[in-house]
């Protein structure tokens, strides 16, 4: 672009800094007269800085309500964080995406109170590296709450997950927490193409951290986990509230791009007699949600970019963010955070950078749509 | 969006005047690149040999010289008419075996069944049923722009696919881009999802002007890819404008959309 076409950003930012100078030399009568100015015109929008004060209310609010709803029999409510899809490069090359995560650690710690603990919900590196996994286990130290670790494709198909096993253990687990029996699985296999095309693991990698080529095999869980995850379920009674958590989505949404997990259904078979299901991914980069038969899905937000919504595949029950502003580096990304009610089911607030964070609660998805209806965005998705 | 005045095409009408070496052609030392890199052909006149103005005609080879047409000097509607007979008179002395056919000049042979004799020069009588030229299936109106063939049409879909495929190529890697922090488009845009170039030109508010695709092609190459911005006659930039259109085949127009 043309230097002599100034943007709205550079412009908002050279009148604040023609402001924020004149403060620093104003007196003390003036500034009494500023302060009291600026809390009025907060207090008239309904803002009260700093912003995520607004989540914390909006979560105790829910939490409440989870015990008022169930009464006593349930388990105690409690809330936890997330941060996913990083996609860091080596700090020398790219320091965009640093910044990104660096800023979800510091709103997940500035939550108060703490949530119990915060899953990483996957792909903290972009092309795999042992360095850039490094840098990433190195900001997410900074947590105050303890951190559950998920993998993502952009973390495995350099060394098949070999770096980040040694760093982070078992891709597959499960705890139990709170009353909710929680399994973290590893929904990013794929059947082999690199070896027939004399891959490198290098190439290997880039290919499958590309989105719209049709070389990658589609994701899937795999026969031997589902067995696993079947051994797992089989200890917990059908009324214990299950969490599930898997970088892509346990649905087929769209296979181009890998919006899909091949072998969803057998999953969903598997987790079809319990009475409260939830399943949380991430890997779409986008407000999603979606309820099938027993089970509620959210998608989660991305530090890094937002993604597009697909052409079709859409579940009926999403309602769509905002298209991105491209001039906002942090437009349509964020993280976010989710409230176990007492009776185990969940609701999520996406904390949307530089935009009004989104409730979407169990009740809207159990009900169908019929209560509870997030709001509707202004620009669709193209 | 900057204005590069020492890159202008000289658009190429029926027959262009060119006084030698007065326009400024492109030359981007063509030769070892790939086909989209390469820059349009141009079609280069022979000097003056008669301190003249070198007229050529639009087949890119055919010229003639107006002796004493000094350049940036208008010639007279007789020497207008003289150049272009002399042209034409070489072009059919070097296609003995092809027929220039002006599209006015010849009516369909098949209006004989229509209306009243006396008829205009058009031959555009609405009764004479397609199934009447169905002996030029290609060219029932006898132009030479109509007269191709199913092979031609095929090349030309190749050539197109080729372009596409390039831009394909560079829409999907940071570093044929030229960006610096690793961030290719389909990062952001996979299929070029969210590029909608159907809506353009429309008023971009964070730029505060009414901007085209190749705008937000170039901001986006600066800003999130980090890279420098490519200039509109960019082979790439151009690449990258083919990919993007050929996602869209079958969207509306909606230019101004939001």
């Amino acid at each position: 672009m043309a230097a002599r076409h100034t943007s709205v950003e550079t412009k908002y930012y050279a009148d604040r800094d023609r402001v924020l100078k004149k403060l620093r030399n104003c007196d003390r009568r003036t500034f009494l007269k500023l302060s009291a100015a600026t809390m009025g015109a907060a207090l008239a929008k309904g803002l009260m800085p700093p912003h995520t004060f607004q989540l914390v209310d909006v979560a105790r609010a829910a939490v409440e309500k989870g015990w008022d709803s169930t009464g006593a029999q349930g388990s105690p409510p409690f809330r936890f964080a997330y941060i996913s899809d990083a996609h860091l490069y080596e700090r020398t090359l790219n320091q965009r995406f640093v910044r990104a995560i660096v800023k979800a650690v510091d709103d997940v710690n500035a939550l108060d109170p703490q949530p119990d603990f915060v899953l990483y919900g996957g792909d903290l590196a972009q092309l795999g590296s042992p360095a850039q996994l490094e840098m990433g286990r190195q900001i997410l130290s900074g947590l105050k709450a303890p951190v559950k670790m998920m993998v993502g494709e952009h973390d495995w198909f350099l060394d098949m997950g070999e770096k980040w096993q040694e760093m982070f253990g078992a891709p597959t687990y499960s705890f139990d927490w709170k009353g909710i029996h929680a399994v973290v699985l590893m929904s990013v296999y794929e059947k082999d193409f690199w070896t027939a095309r004399k891959m490198t693991p290098e190439q290997r990698m880039q290919t499958v951290a590309g989105l719209d080529n049709a070389v990658q095999s589609r994701f899937e869980v795999g026969e031997q986990q589902r067995e696993w995850l079947k051994n797992d379920l089989a200890k917990v009674p059908t009324t214990t509230p299950i969490l599930i958590f898997s970088h892509s989505p346990l649905y087929k949404y769209y296979r181009n791009w890998n919006f899909w997990t091949e072998d969803a259904d057998e999953v969903q078979a598997i987790l079809k007699p319990y009475d409260k299901v939830t399943v949380i991914h991430a890997h779409t980069h986008q407000m999603l949600f979606n309820r099938i038969g027993n089970i509620n899905f959210y998608g989660v937000l991305s530090t890094a970019w937002p993604w597009p919504y697909a052409p079709e595949g859409l579940p009926p029950l999403t309602v769509q963010m905002n298209r991105a502003d491209p001039f906002d580096q942090f437009d349509g990304c964020g993280d976010g955070q989710f409230t176990a009610r007492a009776d185990g089911l969940v609701d999520t607030i996406y904390n949307l950078w530089d935009r009004n964070p989104v409730t979407v609660k169990a009740d809207y998805l159990i009900s169908h749509g019929s209560v509870d209806q997030p709001p509707a965005p202004q620009f669709a998705s193209y | 969006m900057r204005p590069r005045a020492k890159s202008k095409v000289v658009a190429a009408a029926l027959i262009s005047a060119v006084a030698g070496g007065a326009a400024v052609y492109l030359n981007l030392g063509n030769r070892g690149l790939p086909a989209y890199a390469q820059a349009l052909p141009t079609h280069q006149p022979p000097p003056a040999n008669h301190a003249g103005v070198v007229v050529q005609l639009c087949d890119g080879v055919t010229t003639t010289e107006v002796k004493g047409l000094k350049p940036g000097e208008q010639m007279t509607h007789s020497q207008a008419l003289e150049v272009s007979r002399e042209l034409m008179a070489e072009w059919q002395r070097k296609h003995p075996d092809r027929h220039w056919v002006m599209a006015q000049s010849k009516t369909p042979a098949t209006t004989a069944t229509a209306a009243p004799s006396g008829a205009g020069p058009s031959g555009s009588q609405g009764t004479a049923g397609p199934g009447a030229g169905a002996v030029q299936p290609r060219s029932q109106q006898g132009d030479t722009y109509a007269s191709f063939h199913d092979r031609d049409y095929m090349v030309w879909q190749a050539e197109t696919d080729a372009f596409v495929e390039q831009g394909n190529k560079i829409f999907h890697s940071a570093t044929l881009l030229g960006g610096t922090i690793g961030v290719s488009c389909d990062m952001c845009h996979p299929d070029a999802s969210n590029t909608h170039p159907e809506t353009y030109p429309k008023y971009q508010a964070q730029l505060q002007r009414v901007a085209l695709l190749r705008d937000m092609i170039d901001w986006c190459i600066e800003n999130p890819v980090k890279g420098k911005t490519l200039d509109p006659n960019d082979p790439k930039l151009r690449a990258l404008e083919a990919y993007i259109l050929a996602q869209r085949k079958g969207v509306p127009l909606a230019y101004g959309k939001h």
